[in-house]
């Protein structure tokens, strides 16, 4: 694994991208659009600032989920990869090529939510706006190590998308946006313990209230960073050099 | 690479002396579902020649090559690339691969593609032109890979795998879909790089592009029928034309007890599988 390898495979993820201009504009404005829906839709109520900071944690993550998961079995599928596991490159390159640059279109995508969320839908963050945009990145990278995890386990396009409701909702379900966490039944309220979405939900709140240290939001983050290490991790165990 | 026509730099890092022959298979064993695509093949490919390993499609010759790769997982023999076992990190370097499908970014321009792979590889920039202007690719440096032709598409694969001047070549049906005078153009570059001393195995399953090697190799139903020059071929069989030697070999080859080896072509080296890997086979 060498840096230059790692650069120049983020580099080439992102001048792909750069050729397709509508997904560029759908990864960036689609996450403030449904933010935007949301805030009209609870425009009389205090719903908004209560499931706000919760939908900017949840958009980038389910965005770059999909975006990642189908760009890496694209390239098992059209032979890139095993091209690519024939030269010198090293799994880590590939990985982090790709977390590199979904990551920073994620960057992006987050400055655009949460700017949209806070200016134009009148969103109240009482913390910390860095800490908010923090945490949206840290998500969006979740979604991108979760991508490369479950790609390795689809072979077509059609059963990577339903990974999505796979992975996903339940994450929705336990992740304390429908329902306080603290009221779920005991083993669910242990299992949204140990999702990562839950925990990213918990630091959004925590930052829009203003309820919680810097020290609390930055444990939260840690462990969303575990998953990501840990979802790297395997999905390099995944990406095999034989195939049967 | 200055020079008149499409340069061709000699293959870097090979020992002008290296005695161990290009590739050399030891009773392979491959299977791919449920399916045995190998049967027992043994296999010695010369350097710094052009061999055609030649067969009907479906015969494993895209099999025989992921082996010789590395990238196959085979159940049991060995495969030696350069002198070391075929997938070492040692050879990701000095073997150049194209499969059948051209594995490029379709969303990457000609030259996007090649200046990744080349910056992957360690190869040097001005490889770039030099495997362009090798593929007749030039005037399509700036063009989407996915707007191209499905020849011009396979060409950018080949480019692919001329950077960095591999030692070895494995080209799988590289010109399928090519009209004939790209292809005599291709062929003769392969045998540029061979004269250059790279070592280069290349299928396919059209005969006439067969008498343009040094050396075939004729496979059908996961085994090797002969292995012999083109012309040797002719006179083992007493046929005048390679299609009608095919023919020729293939009753002896399929069924009989003594199995593909029986035909003469075969190497000396090469001792014949035991007959235990024939029963149940479908030929």
């Amino acid at each position: 694994m060498t840096p230059a390898r790692t650069l120049s495979t983020a580099g080439r993820v992102l001048t792909q991208i750069r050729h397709d201009p509508r997904t560029i504009v759908l990864l960036l404005v689609v996450p403030s659009l449904l933010i935007g829906l949301l805030a009209w839709v609870f425009s009389d109520t205090t719903v908004f600032d209560q499931v706000g900071p919760a939908m900017i944690a949840l958009f980038p993550f389910i965005v770059m989920f999909l975006v990642t998961s189908i760009a890496t079995l694209r390239e098992r599928r059209t032979g890139t990869l095993e091209r690519l596991l024939s030269m010198p490159l090293g799994k880590g390159d590939f990985i982090l090529g790709y977390t590199l640059a979904f990551g920073l279109l994620a960057v992006a995508q987050a400055v655009i939510a949460v700017a949209f969320a806070v200016w134009v839908c009148g969103l109240e963050i009482q913390g910390s706006l860095v800490l908010l945009l923090a945490g949206a990145v840290a998500d969006a990278v979740l979604g991108t190590a979760l991508g490369l995890l479950a790609s390795a386990f689809a072979r077509t396009e059609f059963q990577v998308v339903q990974f999505m409701p796979l992975l996903v909702f339940p994450q929705i379900l336990l992740g304390g946006i429908f329902l306080p966490r603290d009221q779920l039944p005991p083993v669910l309220q242990t299992i949204s313990d140990w999702l990562p979405l839950s925990h990213a939900v918990d630091a959004l709140r925590a930052v829009a209230a203003d309820s919680q240290d810097a020290a609390y939001i930055a444990g939260e983050l840690l462990i969303i960073g575990a998953w990501v290490v840990g979802c790297i991790a395997l999905g390099s165990v995944t990406l095999r050099r034989r195939t049967p | 690479m200055p020079g008149p026509g499409p340069a061709v730099s000699p293959a870097a890092g090979a020992p002008p002396d290296d005695p161990s022959p290009a590739i050399r298979i030891d009773a392979l064993h491959v299977r791919r579902g449920s399916t045995t695509a190998l049967h027992g093949v043994s296999l010695t490919i010369p350097r710094r020649q052009l061999v055609g390993l030649i067969g009907p499609s479906g015969c494993g010759k895209t099999t025989l090559m992921r082996a010789i790769i590395g990238v196959q997982v085979v159940q049991s023999g060995t495969v030696t690339v350069l002198g070391q076992p075929a997938g070492s990190a040692g050879l990701r370097r000095r073997v150049g691969y194209v499969t059948q499908e051209a594995s490029v970014y379709d969303d990457l321009t000609v030259r996007q593609n090649l200046r990744y792979f080349a910056s992957v590889l360690g190869a040097p920039r001005s490889d770039i032109d030099r495997v362009l202007a090798a593929t007749d690719l030039t005037c399509q440096a700036v063009s989407l890979v996915g707007a191209l032709s499905g020849g011009q598409r396979s060409r950018v694969s080949l480019a692919t795998a001329l950077l960095g001047s591999p030692d070895l070549l494995v080209l799988d049906e590289p010109t399928v879909g090519l009209d004939p005078v790209l292809r005599v153009e291709l062929w003769n570059l392969f045998h540029r790089l061979a004269d250059a001393g790279t070592s280069l195995l290349v299928s396919s399953h059209v005969m006439d592009e067969a008498a343009r090697c040094d050396r075939l190799v004729l496979m059908r139903d996961g085994a090797i029928l002969a292995d012999d020059t083109p012309r040797g071929l002719l006179t083992a069989t007493a046929t005048d034309d390679l299609e009608a030697a095919f023919l020729a070999l293939i009753p002896r080859g399929s069924g009989s007890p003594g199995g593909p080896s029986a035909s003469k072509p075969r190497g000396a080296s090469t001792p014949a599988p035991p007959p235990e890997h024939h029963p149940g086979r479908h030929s």
